[in-house]
């Protein structure tokens, strides 16, 4: 061979930069509206920055020029942290049950499919329309929660498809051997060994419902969730006020997002550690 | 000793309870409604194709579904060619795993964030007086600034792709990670080129993955909601955007039935792209 092994061919050069410049064009927008959300209170839409304060954060917290930003979250992150334990909890069982062979597993396994692929809109108000004709009232804790499980659930489902794809049987027929009943075979040998993909679907279920718009417009009721309240500020509000609310729901997002991950990574970093561990005996 | 026959239905039934609740009935909803007539802003049950035939006689139905669909085709045609990139090169070039989960996590990071500030977040870059046309202007390629980088089907598309190419990604990173590397020496040896590599080996065996990406881009563009209404700046409408103009003015069985319509070609869409690959095989391992 005349190139080294470790020498990177042309194609990989081509593709970092096409890499550099999609990770570009995806976080690039983000970046300009937290920079534009710093303006002085001349700010405008668009570039250039005119002044740099914290103007328009304050104008969000003392709600001049928005709507009921603190109602929103205050419904939004307790709906959102619902929505996380129902969604790990059956995902969990569910990816469970699908480990085996039932009567009807492929009728939900496609029903969960139509639950992903089906337009949010139109589940929406068809939720919607079955509690109007069931004389029920929408609200974010009864209809919108339904609604939003059946964005998440689906997601959640997915990953534990990819979890137990690749989880060995033998540990939990090994713990049975051992003694262990059906509860302890869960509690001490499943669950601890699928804990980083379970955080990993809290970390969807939470972060879909904190974001969901579609499904959530016709099913809330006459009280807002964040999203509704950020698109209601698309069409009215012309200040970077939306900006700065677009900064902190983004910030958030990525604490969030930065918890979640630094926890898989310390369950990883742990059990591989053991794993060294008993190697070096 | 295996667990009890009953086990896999007590452990489905949560599952199943809110796929009843909150997918199956609520569907069953929309299509009984669909058939209703409505008076004086008022829904009275009935069984009338009014909704429908309204529909089948209004040009703007089909105006909204071509253009929809014609979104869904340049989406996923993009959507499609940068996932592919993207995770040939986090899968084949990144060497250090280390290295390779931290670029796949930069991709995934925007997905757990708001879409509708993402999409916004156009905005300032693509008016008029934008970053892009303001660059543009002063290093002298153009004098007036480009009008159809904003509020044209232009920014729709940018929009989309920008939204949905997670969506190709991940499928196809997963599927093209399981791909042995022995087979790319293989195909070496039996004389192909890189190209030749990439079509006739790593193509076809990330077939689930582009499957599953694939309905993932086009259901998600078949019943967007705003991208299309904010980024058109209000000249087109959407499906459903549609939709929600007839519910605001409280006609629901007129939205009821298109959103049938709507399902069906979604549906009708997906089972033509899950007759290429067996999904539900490729996903649960069962015994």
């Amino acid at each position: 061979m005349q190139t080294r092994s470790d020498s990177r061919p042309w194609t990989f050069y081509a593709l970092a930069t096409f890499f550099a410049l999609y990770v570009l064009f995806l976080y690039g927008p983000m970046i300009c509206i937290f920079v534009l959300s710093f303006q002085g209170p001349q700010g405008a839409l668009s570039f250039p920055m005119r002044g740099l304060s914290l103007h328009w954060f304050e104008d969000l917290i003392s709600q001049t020029d928005t709507g009921d930003i603190h109602g929103a979250i205050s419904r939004s992150i307790p709906l959102a942290i619902i929505v996380m334990a129902i969604t790990v909890v059956v995902s969990v069982a569910s990816g469970l049950a699908f480990r085996e062979r039932f009567r009807g597993s492929g009728v939900i396994f496609y029903a969960a499919l139509v639950s992903l692929v089906a337009p949010g809109y139109v589940l929406g108000i068809g939720i919607g329309l079955m509690f109007q004709l069931l004389g029920l009232q929408t609200d974010w804790y009864t209809s919108a929660l339904g609604a939003q499980l059946t964005w998440t659930l689906p997601f959640g489902l997915l990953i534990m498809f990819a979890i137990f794809g690749r989880f060995n049987r033998a540990y939990e027929e090994a713990g049975r051997d051992l003694g262990a009943d059906a509860g302890q075979v869960l509690r001490l040998v499943v669950i601890p060994i699928v804990l980083p993909g379970m955080i990993a679907v809290a970390l969807f279920g939470f972060t879909l419902s904190y974001d969901e718009f579609a499904r959530t417009l016709q099913t809330t009721g006459s009280t807002n969730t964040l999203p509704i309240e950020i698109w209601s500020m698309t069409t009215n509000v012309t200040s970077p006020v939306i900006y700065a609310l677009g900064t902190v729901t983004t910030a958030f997002s990525f604490a969030v997002i930065i918890v979640s991950l630094s926890a898989i990574a310390l369950i990883q970093r742990r059990r591989f550690g053991h794993a060294r561990a008993g190697a070096g005996h | 000793m295996r667990w009890p026959q009953l086990t896999p239905y007590i452990l489905i039934a949560p599952l199943v309870l809110v796929l009843l609740l909150f997918v199956a009935g609520p569907l069953c909803a929309v299509v009984a409604v669909s058939f209703f007539r409505y008076d004086n802003f008022a829904i009275i049950p009935a069984f009338s194709l009014d909704n429908y035939l309204h529909l089948a006689t209004t040009h703007l139905t089909y105006s909204l579904y071509l253009s929809m669909i014609y979104f869904s085709f340049l989406t996923w045609v993009f959507t499609f060619l940068i996932g592919f990139t993207i995770a040939y090169f986090l899968v084949f070039h990144v060497r250090n795993p280390l290295i390779g989960i931290g670029l796949f996590l930069v991709c995934t990071v925007p997905f757990w964030t708001s879409n509708v500030i993402r999409m916004i977040s156009w905005l300032p870059l693509l008016g008029q007086q934008g970053i892009i046309n303001r660059g543009l202007m002063s290093i002298g390629v153009i004098d007036h600034p480009f009008k159809f980088l904003l509020f044209s089907d232009f920014s729709v598309v940018v929009s989309y792709v920008h939204l949905f190419t997670i969506f190709m990604i991940v499928p196809i990173f997963n599927s093209m990670s399981r791909i042995d590397r022995a087979l790319f020496e293989a195909s070496v040896d039996a004389g192909s080129s890189r190209w030749q590599t990439v079509f006739l080996v790593v193509l076809p065996l990330c077939k689930s993955g582009i499957v599953l990406g694939s309905i993932f881009v086009i259901t998600l563009v078949m019943g967007d909601f705003y991208v299309v209404k904010v980024m058109s700046g209000g000249a087109r409408a959407s499906i459903v955007s549609a939709m929600a103009d007839d519910i605001s003015t409280l006609l629901f069985p007129q939205a009821a039935a298109n959103a049938v319509i709507l399902m069906i070609i979604v549906v009708m869409m997906v089972t033509l792209i899950l007759r290429i690959v067996d999904v539900r095989k490729e996903l649960v391992a069962q015994r």
